[in-house]
């Protein structure tokens, strides 16, 4: 049920305007941290764009996956295939910078700052998100993207990633009984 | 036959045996294991995932760490968790299994652990309650002992990723533990190739060969080039009876010292569920040991259990999903 994307933006200009973006913003103190999947793809692509200011830096990156913390748990359970969240850095004092493929709701934005206070308190947290797809239900809103655009609760934004590593957008048809929390991800 | 610890979807609604789970469901509790394994290590060792929900330990039969272990999962999942030492309590008075369930289902438990020594235990309460309630067999009689079956599992997948391509070893009095019955119905279901029983005549079961092991009576024979030595308890009242000469000829002939286990691969891996009777399945300084993973297993026992639990509490959702 894949809709024609010739409108959809390319993802791989984006990633190139994100890290023009989120480069000021890197500093001594910042780490990364990428939300499962499409946010861990992001900052592998992002880790190498960057890689000179990172090293630099000497920026420390994790991995989070939120499905222990999502609010809808209950609903729908696990995922079949897990992947262990890994913050091998201490969070403590640190400006994390959260990455996430599409931004939309804003309720796994809310589960990834619920865990990362359980591994300590950061200084602060910022959202980078690829894309804003519009249709926030809390007050969250992402601090950086590459784009802005607005669509309806039966559309289905995802990330995807092509066997060489590039990443592409997709325009779905959400499932009807979980378009609310669905987006992002395969 | 319907399996009753799936429900009409393939996932797991009950855990009672590692007989007749698929493989793909024995692989998903270990997979979910190795994301809780981490949450021991954060300054916060909790999860929300079961917040709200009462989980209910009913113990029947003493057991000090299977127990224990339940609790901790439950608290790192946020549950609330209420022990009950059956023995002590309504039982004493004559209640029925039964009725001790209905009353705590009307307290609004979620979920229960049963440890019984009359196997089927777990069956008989699972087939009782509602359907929103999951029930966990934590040891029924000589049947079946899943999460201990699992943890192991978990264990020697660790330390030995390649399960396609294992010689395992299960040491001891295999006709009465469902520790031994849970072990290999999860190896067989997993892929392990080979898996052998070692122990005198008395202590096998009757045809124990068609649960797909091969059958050892001499340990010098059995333990022969293994991966994996899993050693089980040698229950001290077993030894009122006739099925064995003494303590001393046990340890003699079937204990597990330095020496026996030379014979085994030179990375070999030696497990037991515990509590371990040094000197009589085992030696002290096997146990003690460097191929010993018995305090890991332990460990991975409470990641085991959070899975299970947190796999029931909110069903598995096939497919990748956000």
């Amino acid at each position: 049920m894949t809709s024609k994307n010739s409108n959809l933006p390319d993802a791989e200009e984006l990633l190139i305007t994100l890290a023009q973006k989120l480069k000021p913003l890197l500093q001594k103190n910042t780490a990364l941290v990428g939300i499962q999947s499409g946010g861990v793809w992001l900052m592998q692509r992002l880790l190498v764009l960057l890689d000179s200011t990172i090293t630099a830096h000497a920026i420390p990156h994790g991995t989070l996956d939120v499905s222990f913390y999502r609010d809808d748990y209950a609903q729908r359970g696990l995922k079949t295939e897990n992947r262990p969240s890994q913050i091998t850095f201490d969070v403590e004092n640190k400006h994390i910078i959260l990455i996430d493929d599409v931004f939309y709701t804003g309720r796994t934005t809310r589960a990834a700052m619920n865990e990362l206070f359980d591994y300590g308190r950061p200084a602060s947290i910022a959202l980078l998100a690829l894309v804003n797809r519009g249709g926030r239900e809390l007050p969250i809103t992402p601090q950086i993207t590459a784009a802005d655009i607005q669509l309806t609760a039966a559309q289905n934004l995802q990330l995807l990633q092509n066997t060489d590593g590039t990443l592409r957008l997709e325009l779905k048809l959400a499932p009807p009984s979980t378009h609310q929390a669905q987006h992002t991800h395969e | 036959m319907n399996n009753p610890q799936l429900d009409a979807d393939g996932r797991l609604r009950h855990l009672l045996s590692t007989e007749g789970l698929p493989k793909k469901i024995l692989n998903q509790i270990l997979d979910t294991a190795e994301s809780f394994v981490g949450v021991a290590e954060r300054e916060v060792k909790k999860v929300p995932l079961l917040r709200g929900k009462t989980v209910c330990n009913l113990f029947f039969e003493n057991s000090t760490r299977t127990r224990t272990t339940f609790e901790i999962a439950a608290k790192r999942l946020s549950a609330d968790v209420i022990s009950l030492n059956v023995n002590t309590s309504s039982q004493s008075k004559g209640e029925t299994i039964l009725d001790t369930v209905d009353n705590l289902i009307a307290m609004h438990a979620d979920m229960f652990v049963v440890r019984h020594s009359q196997s089927g235990a777990a069956h008989f309460i699972a087939k009782h309650v509602p359907e929103h309630i999951h029930v966990i067999n934590a040891g029924d009689g000589r049947h079946s002992h899943p999460t201990q079956g699992l943890l192991d599992m978990f264990t020697i997948r660790k330390y030995k990723p390649d399960l396609h391509n294992l010689r395992v070893a299960i040491v001891g009095d295999v006709l009465h533990s469902r520790v031994a019955r849970s072990e290999i119905h999860a190896l067989t279901t997993l892929g392990v190739p080979e898996v052998r029983v070692i122990a005198p005549k008395t202590l096998l079961p009757a045809q124990v060969e068609k649960l797909g092991v091969q059958v050892f009576h001499d340990m010098k024979a059995g333990l022969k080039d293994v991966d994996v030595v899993m050693m089980l308890r040698l229950q001290n009242e077993r030894m009122n009876g006739a099925m064995l000469p003494s303590v001393q000829e046990y340890f003699k002939t079937y204990g597990l010292t330095q020496e026996k286990l030379n014979l085994a691969k030179p990375d070999a891996i030696v497990l037991h569920p515990g509590p371990m009777n040094r000197g009589v399945e085992i030696d002290s300084s096997v146990a003690d040991g460097k191929q010993s993973v018995i305090l890991p297993q332990v460990t991975y026992g409470i990641a085991i259990r959070m899975a299970v639990m947190a796999m029931l509490a909110g069903g598995q959702i096939s497919g990748n999903q956000s």
